[in-house]
This record gives C-alpha cells, sequence and structure tokens, in this order.
C-alpha cells in the first residue's frame, strides 16, 4: 500500500506541475481581464522553443559528456522564455493595442501554437535523420532532471518532498509569489481593479495598457516554462509531436477550480495531476474504455465546481467583471 | 468675484468626437470658496468638458490654466497632481474591493491598508460622513458609494471638486446631507462645480451658474440674481414654459384592480406587502416612494416580469369585463396594451440594447408584426425618426448605436418608444431622472396626451414637487405598504413626504 502511495504521488505531482504553470500564467493574465485562450499554444510554443535551444546547444559539443549543465538549463530556459514573451506580445498588440475579440485570438493562438511546435519538432527530427518520429535530448534532460543528492537518503519525506527537479520547486515559488503579489501588494490591488473594471482604474490613474500587457506577457512566460518542465523533465527530453496534448486546456480548467487563487492552485494541480493519472491505478483489465471514463475526472470536477461557485454566488469567487472585455478610454 | 483667484480657468476648450462637436470654444472660471453649477441640457457637452479637467479625455483645442499656471492634463493621474478629483454620475469603483481598497487605487508606494483606513477614519470625522473602511463596495447603498467616492476624492488631497449629477440617485434625505457636505468644503476654501438638472438645488446650493448650450459657453452669473425660469431659457436659447399641465380626467373608469399584492425578494424579503388600489383610465396615478420601497415591483407584477407571492391584480375591459393578469406571461400581458417603461439606474439595463442602434432598438417592440418570415423594418425607421425629432433626441443619425448617444438622450429613446407603443396602460418608472428640464417638460406633455387618450397613466416618481403638479392622485409607498391615496389637487408636499416615511405619515411622537 505504501509503496503504491510512494509511487502516485510523485507521479501525481509530475502531473501536476505543467498544469500549475499553465494555471498560474492564466491567472496573472485573467487578473488584468485578459482572457487569454491561446494558453495551450503558448505552452507549446514554451515547450519547442526549449527544445530548440537544447538542440542547438547539444549540436556545438563534441560529446555528450562535455555538456555544462548550467548552459544546458540556462539556454533552453531562455529560449523558452522569450518564446513565450513574443506569443504574449502577438496576443497583446492584438486585443489590448488592435482591441481584437479575445476569444477569437486566444484560440487562434492554440491552433498557431500547436501547429509552431509540431513544424519545427518535425523539422528538427528530419534533421537529425532518425527513423523515429521523435527528437531525445537526453543529456540536456539529465541537467533538468538534476535533484537534491542527499533527497533519496532521508526516507519517505526526502522520497515524497525534496526529491524533485528545480522546475517542480520553481512552479510552487512562482505560484506562492503570485498569490502574495495578487493579494497584499499594490501592484497586484492595481492589477485586481483592472481587470474587475478598468474604467474605474484609469480614473484612479492606473495605467491600464500597461498593466494588462505586462500580466499578460509575464502570465505568458510562466505558462511556457510548464511546456519546458513537461518536455525537459517530465518526457525525459524527448519531443514528440502532440504529446503535450490537452493539458494546456486542463489548466484554463484549474484557474476555474482554484477560483484564480495561485496559491489553491499548488494542492489543486497535484489533485488535477492525481485525476490525470488515476486510470493507470484503476484495476480496470482490459477494459479500455473504463480508462477513458477515467480521464474525464479532471473536467467533471470543474464542472462541479462551477456549479457550486454558481450556486452560491458569492461575489469574491466570481471571475474578474470585464474579463474578456476591451478596454477604451474614449469610448461611451 | 473677481478679487477670487481663479483656481481653474479653462479657455477656447473645443473637443470633437467624431463629426460631434462636443465642446466649441469654451471659457469657464471655476472659483476657490464657490459652488458653481454647470447647468445645460443633455448632451450639451458639460460632462465632455468636466471630462477634461479630470483628464478622461484630452481636448483638442484650448489651454487649461490651474492657479493661472498652464497646465497640460493628459491623463487622471496628471488631474490629482493639479488637485482636481471627479466624481462620476457612473462610481468609478471596484465592486469586489473594500472601501479603503478602492480609495487608495492609484496612489504610490507601499501598500498599508491599516494606516490608511485611519486617515479615511479621520476624513469621515472631520466632514461627517459614515464610511466602514472595511465593507465591500457591493454590500454599499447608492449613498454610500457616493460617499466613498468623495472620501477618495478628499484623501488625495483635491481642492477641486467636481460632482456629475451627484443627486440624480440619491433621496431627498441624502442630498441635504450630501448638501451640507458640500457647503463644509466650500465654507473650507475648496473649489466645488456640480452638474444638475435639478432647479431647486441649484437655486439652494450653488454661489454661481454657467450655462452651457450646444457646446457652447452662454454666460454665468451669480445664482441670487436668476431664478429657474431665466437659467431654463438661456438653456435652451428661447423662452419655454415650467408650469406642467394637469388636464382633467375625462370619463375615467377603472383599468386596472390591484388587491392584497404581495411579493417577496429572491432573498425572502417582503417588498409589496397587502397592497391594494384601482388605476382609472383617462388619469395619472403617481406613485410615490423612498427609492427601493416596492416601486419596481410593483411595476413589474403588473408587466408578469416579477413572481408574485399572494392577491390579483385586474385589467378591467371597458366592457366590465375582469381578466386576471397574474399568472400570464409577459408577452400577453403586453398584447392586452400594457407597456411599461422603466428607467433604471443604469439607463440601459432594462429595455434597450446598447450595441443596437436607434431603429433597431424601435424594433425591439414590434419585431413580431412583420408579414410572414420577414421583419418589418420600415416602421421602426419611421419610428425612430418621429421620436428623434418631437424629443430632440441629439444624434448623428438613427443609425447609431444607442450606447454612444448622452445618457438622457438614451432615456428619450426609451421613454419615446414606450409612450408611442400607443398602449391602454402606460407603467412608466423615473421617466425624467437624469434629464434636463426641458426633455423633461417634453416627457410631461406626451404623458399629459396620452391621458387624454384615455390611457391609464401609472407614474413612478422621486420628484415630490413634479408628482403634485402632473397627477390626479398619488398613491404613498412606504417600505412596500401601501400608506395612503392622496388626490394631486391640493396635496401637501410636506404631508406626503411624511407618509413616505411613515404609514399613514401621523406623527407618533
Amino acid at each position: 500500500m505504501l509503496s503504491t502511495v510512494l509511487s502516485f504521488l510523485p507521479r501525481a505531482i509530475a502531473q501536476g506541475i505543467p498544469l500549475l504553470y499553465g494555471a498560474t500564467g492564466e491567472i496573472v493574465t485573467q487578473k488584468s481581464g485578459n482572457m487569454n485562450l491561446g494558453i495551450p499554444g503558448v505552452m507549446y510554443v514554451g515547450g519547442i522553443c526549449g527544445v530548440i535551444g537544447a538542440f542547438l546547444y547539444e549540436g556545438t559539443l563534441s560529446s555528450p559528456a562535455a555538456i555544462n549543465p548550467f548552459l544546458a538549463v540556462l539556454i533552453p530556459t531562455l529560449f523558452c522564455l522569450v518564446g513565450s514573451l513574443l506569443m504574449g506580445l502577438l496576443f497583446c498588440f492584438l486585443t489590448v493595442t488592435l482591441r481584437a475579440n479575445q476569444n477569437v485570438t486566444g484560440l487562434a493562438m492554440t491552433t498557431f501554437g500547436i501547429g509552431f511546435g509540431n513544424f519545427f519538432g518535425g523539422s528538427l527530427v528530419k534533421l537529425t535523420g532518425a527513423d523515429m518520429p521523435f527528437l531525445a535530448l537526453t543529456a540536456t534532460s539529465n541537467c533538468f532532471k538534476k535533484t537534491l543528492p542527499f533527497a533519496t537518503k532521508l526516507g519517505v519525506v526526502g522520497e515524497l518532498l525534496l526529491n524533485y527537479s528545480f522546475l517542480v520547486y520553481l512552479a510552487v515559488a512562482v505560484a506562492l509569489i503570485a498569490a502574495f503579489i495578487i493579494k497584499r501588494t499594490r501592484t497586484g490591488l492595481h492589477l485586481r481593479a483592472v481587470g474587475e473594471n478598468p474604467a474605474t482604474a484609469d480614473s484612479a490613474g492606473i495605467n491600464v495598457n500597461r498593466y494588462k500587457y505586462l500580466a499578460t506577457c509575464i502570465g505568458c512566460m510562466i505558462a511556457g516554462l510548464g511546456g519546458l518542465y513537461y518536455v525537459m523533465d517530465y518526457a525525459g527530453g524527448i519531443w514528440a509531436n502532440d504529446a503535450f496534448g490537452d493539458r494546456g486546456w486542463l489548466a484554463i480548467a484549474l484557474v476555474i477550480f482554484t477560483v484564480w487563487r495561485p496559491d489553491v492552485g499548488v494542492l489543486a494541480s497535484f489533485l488535477f495531476g492525481g485525476l490525470y493519472i488515476l486510470h493507470m491505478y484503476i484495476p480496470s483489465g482490459m477494459n479500455l474504455a473504463v480508462k477513458e471514463l477515467y480521464k474525464m475526472l479532471p473536467y467533471v470536477v470543474t464542472i462541479v465546481v462551477l456549479i457550486i461557485s454558481s450556486l452560491r454566488n458569492q461575489r469574491d469567487k466570481q471571475p474578474p467583471q470585464s474579463l474578456g472585455l476591451p478596454y477604451f478610454r474614449e469610448d461611451r | 468675484m473677481d478679487i477670487n483667484l481663479a483656481a481653474v480657468k479653462m479657455r477656447n476648450i473645443t473637443k470633437r468626437f467624431g463629426s460631434v462637436l462636443a465642446n466649441d470654444r469654451v471659457w469657464l472660471n471655476i472659483y476657490k470658496g464657490e459652488i458653481l453649477a454647470l447647468l445645460g441640457e443633455n448632451g450639451s457637452g458639460k460632462t465632455t468638458l468636466m471630462n477634461m479637467l479630470s483628464g478622461i479625455y484630452f481636448p483638442d483645442e484650448g489651454d487649461i490654466y490651474i492657479n493661472d499656471e498652464k497646465v497640460v492634463i493628459r491623463s487622471p493621474k496628471d488631474a490629482f497632481a493639479h488637485g482636481i478629483g471627479m466624481i462620476h454620475q457612473h462610481f468609478k469603483l471596484v465592486d469586489v474591493l473594500t472601501a479603503t481598497e478602492n480609495i487608495v487605487l492609484g496612489l504610490e508606494g507601499k501598500l498599508d491598508l491599516k494606516t490608511a483606513a485611519q486617515k479615511i477614519r479621520q476624513i469621515c470625522d472631520a466632514y461627517g460622513f459614515d464610511v466602514d473602511p472595511d465593507q465591500k463596495v457591493y454590500d454599499m447603498s447608492v449613498s454610500q458609494k457616493q460617499t466613498v467616492e468623495i472620501v477618495k476624492v478628499l484623501f488625495r488631497g483635491a481642492d477641486i471638486l467636481i460632482l456629475d449629477e451627484p443627486t440624480a440617485v440619491l433621496t431627498p434625505q441624502e442630498t441635504d446631507k450630501l448638501f451640507a457636505v458640500l457647503r463644509n468644503m466650500r465654507d473650507d476654501g475648496k473649489a466645488i462645480v456640480i452638474i444638475t438638472h435639478k432647479m431647486h438645488e441649484v437655486e439652494s446650493l450653488s454661489d454661481r451658474v454657467a450655462v452651457l448650450r450646444q457646446g457652447q459657453f452662454v454666460g454665468d452669473m451669480p445664482t441670487k440674481d436668476t431664478n429657474a425660469q431665466d437659467m431654463t431659457n438661456m438653456m435652451v436659447g428661447y423662452p419655454v414654459s415650467l408650469n406642467i399641465n394637469r388636464p382633467d380626467p375625462v370619463d375615467p373608469k377603472p383599468r386596472i384592480e390591484v388587491k392584497n399584492l404581495t411579493v417577496r425578494s429572491i432573498d425572502g424579503i417582503l417588498k409589496l406587502d397587502d397592497v391594494s388600489f384601482t388605476a382609472m383610465s383617462g388619469e395619472i396615478l403617481g406613485v410615490a416612494g423612498i427609492s427601493g420601497s416596492g416601486q419596481k415591483e410593483l411595476l413589474e407584477a403588473i408587466a408578469g416580469l416579477q413572481p408574485v407571492e399572494g392577491g390579483s391584480i385586474c385589467y378591467v375591459d371597458d366592457d366590465g369585463t375582469h381578466d386576471e393578469l397574474l399568472g400570464k406571461d409577459p408577452l400577453s400581458i403586453a398584447e392586452k396594451g400594457i407597456a411599461l417603461s422603466f428607467v433604471p439606474e443604469d439607463r440601459l439595463g432594462m429595455g434597450l440594447v446598447g450595441e443596437m442602434n436607434l431603429s433597431d432598438n424601435m424594433m425591439l417592440r414590434s419585431f413580431r408584426k412583420g408579414k410572414g418570415f420577414f421583419t418589418d423594418r420600415k416602421s421602426p425607421r419611421r419610428l425612430a425618426k418621429q421620436v428623434v425629432e418631437e424629443l430632440n433626441v441629439k444624434t448623428p443619425n438613427i443609425e447609431t448605436p444607442v450606447r454612444k448617444l448622452s445618457g438622457g438622450n438614451v432615456q428619450k429613446v426609451l421613454v419615446g418608444r414606450e409612450i408611442a407603443s400607443a398602449p391602454k396602460v402606460l407603467l412608466t418608472a423615473y421617466a425624467v431622472r437624469g434629464l434636463d428640464i426641458n426633455s423633461s417638460h417634453t416627457i410631461y406633455d406626451l404623458i399629459n396626451q396620452q391621458k387624454q387618450k384615455g390611457i391609464a397613466v401609472i407614474y413612478v416618481g422621486e420628484d415630490l414637487d413634479v408628482l403634485l403638479e402632473l397627477c390626479d392622485r398619488i398613491l404613498v409607498l412606504c417600505a412596500g405598504k401601501v400608506s395612503g391615496i392622496v388626490p394631486g389637487r391640493g396635496a401637501k408636499k410636506r404631508d406626503v413626504g411624511m407618509m413616505m416615511t411613515r404609514l399613514g405619515g401621523k406623527d407618533n411622537a
């Protein structure tokens, strides 16, 4: 029994981390009133940009053993952040500056991001000349997956709490910091005001467009890290087209599930991760249909939360009031 | 007045919205220690002018001087820096934040809500406000929200205050309280500008009036040297009559019989308690009461929009047949000729679709009428043109989305449409809320015309003076109960006021 728990929990957490990155990024974005449905695409772009960075860096090495762990982590991370940032800028330019419809723009960006990932992923696979439809960056991945050397020696506690790579702890830290900023600081107060009622924020002297741009771009960069974590850590440095799947949408479901609170997102993402892999731990024999039903669980839970929060109708637990609406000062 | 230092001078200010000239070379002086009333018809550019002072809009041409220094106000932040604070007609508050959080919004430095709350309490004590710094805005009443707005402006140390129709949504008692505060602040040496349409407020509160007409400055004068008639003439540009006609009812017959009507809100609060009355054809029945006394529920119950707990509402035909309205859907009630024009606080909320243009909004009433599969688009266009002409709606054309019109003009479109639907019963609430005095009188005339056609009019109003002048009978509501029904002719304002606050209006003391 204990061994089942010991194997289940780390895997649930590993599944949850990309969702946590995505959800934290999307919460920061939505708090500014921008509904970025392009997050799944952004996570793809974050992942493939990290892969491109790692591919280029590994290409300069004479042998995999000559890898500099510091550079091996830094270069893909920078590539990932820049790629996601560009996606964020694109979304902001279209929706904030040109005031295009946010839902349409977001969906288009998701389609674009997935296509972008698959196009470059496929191209890189071709460049390596491999017969397999995937790209393996094991050397880089090993640098990403480094854990504390003494963690496994500390028994169950070390196994469960300390035996993860840095991107896992970073995800938790980013979520907690985001929660603190949103709740406790002036920046967060202004951000919430922009998302709730931009006209009010504007008349209070807050630069609405700047907040929307910054929140959306930072949100995209956070979400992009989720893609990077998935390919470099979870998937062991192996890029295969479409492998990331529907995790981006799960991240958006998580935003609703956590009622727009990144700190709640930490545990909620582990729960979602657990639900996502629950089907592997349910003895269902050869009946694959049952497994598919279990895969549905995270979405069912989200719908239940939506129903409950709508029924209770608490004002504090609603989406930002002007979520998805463009703002123009001289509009009347 | 020239000995006073002008706190603000606006010179040759011009602002265009597309092809519409909202302000045309306006000159205006605002002095310290003075309350200036800015007057003008709806759409004459008062709010636009003040929005340029508070940094919401940027003038196309012209200069602004503050304390004799030329300044450029690009944003609300610049306006704060110059000590200008504006309280907008639609409150600029974030609902899910507390009073304190709203008040410190936009300020720099470390977020210290405790110190801020203390400073807010000091301001409240100094001016006699009642604000709980930790209360969420969505839990507040309209007048509490307005108080937060005023505290917000004072918190930033503003000494030039602009209030855009601050009393439009306040009860008479709340208005008195606000005016006391404003006088207090004036005596404190602050410059105050108030935009209002209520002439008696202008006369009782302001020291000086300035008049705008069609975006141009027409003139200013000390309030004591002028009167409501002169000011109205200046606003309109030609002499108008301020008397409200009250023709005698012709052949009144019972039309709507309400018996023991009881309505509970979703939260289980009793909104109407055992209300009974009869509305007659050819008569205006006024409904008076402090806002939220059940007026909205009463009209909506008659129109079939409000679930009812008990009682009956009967429509009485000319031949005396009674027809129970409860349990009928709004459409079949409307087909009987019962029209509801309700002007809510946000004007666009009920009855009009902001994104649709004038003639499409007219169609909301008539879209079922067209021949066969297609809708009839011609008659709504005709109606839109007619309403624009008769009520003098200021709009570039009838293809303009309603959202883009100024508040008062939006309202004219709504009221004009409901009146034009040629009903048997006209239910109207706050028909003149926020309308300038000239348009208000146009609406009174229209209502009177309907009455003379034999239509039963139920008129829910805020302005007691108007109710007393316009209505044949006045139903006074007090906390959902009928406090009494008095004849409009000869009723005393004081008596009706008493009935509004106390059942039956008797002094229990």
